[in-house]
């Protein structure tokens, strides 16, 4: 999984059914040293994550097997939201 | 999932089996500022999508197998057209705001 | 299934469900001289893994199998801790 943070939100009306009520989130990939790539990525949101909050982001076909997301064409979940991250001893991330 | 914009259409009489009566469009990868970056690819329509459309596109080869069959060889899938992007600048680690 | 070193950990209380219990590591990707070879990333821990230890891990759609009854949304899963590499 990736560390990400969650930039912006996405709303797409005409689309899949299966994804109807999935709240969709813009989220970009954060380092450890908290900056982030410049890359973006859309993923669905199963735990009630809000822009500005880090978060923790499944990618590929084990997204969908978060809350709710069975049988959804996703890939890409937001499958926690960080506390702490720690690294090498020294806590890099605290919410 | 990717956003992408639908720059056109492609028409492919030999084809893989699976993909007959599929439409397929040719979308434009985007950045955060909605510009062009990256290559064009041709992803497989299953909402509607037209030209001009931004679009959401998921890069997962099993979105493709139920709708197309067990066998269907393709990852790049359109399930959504984006109404609106709302991107907000966010608080770094060090203080400063990227957007 | 690629080697890797665990440098970390990251704390989640808000998480689906089917992720309780399971431990979520820094896992910093190591060539076979157990040289650093990518950032880390976040990898669940289903053999009991500790910092600095060396690992091999499994990702993508493989990783939920470590945890074969719960099959939770994860696609890295630290499956076994290295004793030796020759």
């Amino acid at each position: 999984m990736r560390l990400g943070k969650v930039v912006g939100t996405v709303v797409a009306t005409q689309k899949d059914p299966k994804l109807t009520g999935n709240k969709l989130l813009v989220i970009r990939e954060m380092q450890l040293d908290g900056s982030l790539k410049e890359d973006f990525s859309v993923a669905v949101d199963t735990v009630g994550a809000g822009v500005g909050e880090c978060v923790l982001v499944c990618a590929g076909s084990s997204a969908r097997l978060a809350r709710n997301l069975q049988d959804c064409p996703v890939d890409a979940a937001v499958i926690g939201i960080v506390d702490t991250v720690e690294h090498d001893g020294k806590v890099v991330f605290k919410k | 999932m990717k956003l992408a914009k639908v720059i056109g259409s492609v028409v492919s009489t030999i084809k893989n089996d699976t993909l007959r009566g599929a439409k397929l469009l040719l979308v434009q990868p985007l950045n955060l500022q909605q510009q062009p970056t990256g290559r064009a690819a041709v992803a497989v329509d299953t909402v509607d999508a037209g030209v001009g459309d931004i679009v959401l596109v998921v890069e997962e080869g099993r979105a493709a197998r139920e709708r197309f069959g067990a066998t269907s060889p393709v990852r790049s899938v359109i399930v959504g057209v984006v109404d609106k992007v709302d991107v907000r600048a966010v608080e770094n680690h060090d203080g400063t705001r990227t957007v | 299934m690629e080697l890797g070193r665990v440098v970390g950990k990251v704390v989640c209380t808000v998480k689906d469900p089917k992720l309780h219990g399971i431990r979520l590591l820094l896992v910093e990707p190591l060539n076979h001289r157990l040289q650093a070879v990518a950032a880390p990333f976040v990898a669940a821990d289903s053999v009991g893994a500790g910092r600095g230890e060396i690992v091999y891990y499994e990702t993508a759609r493989e990783a939920p199998f470590a945890f074969p009854t719960v099959q939770p949304p994860i696609d890295a899963a630290i499956i076994g801790i290295v004793d030796t590499v020759q």
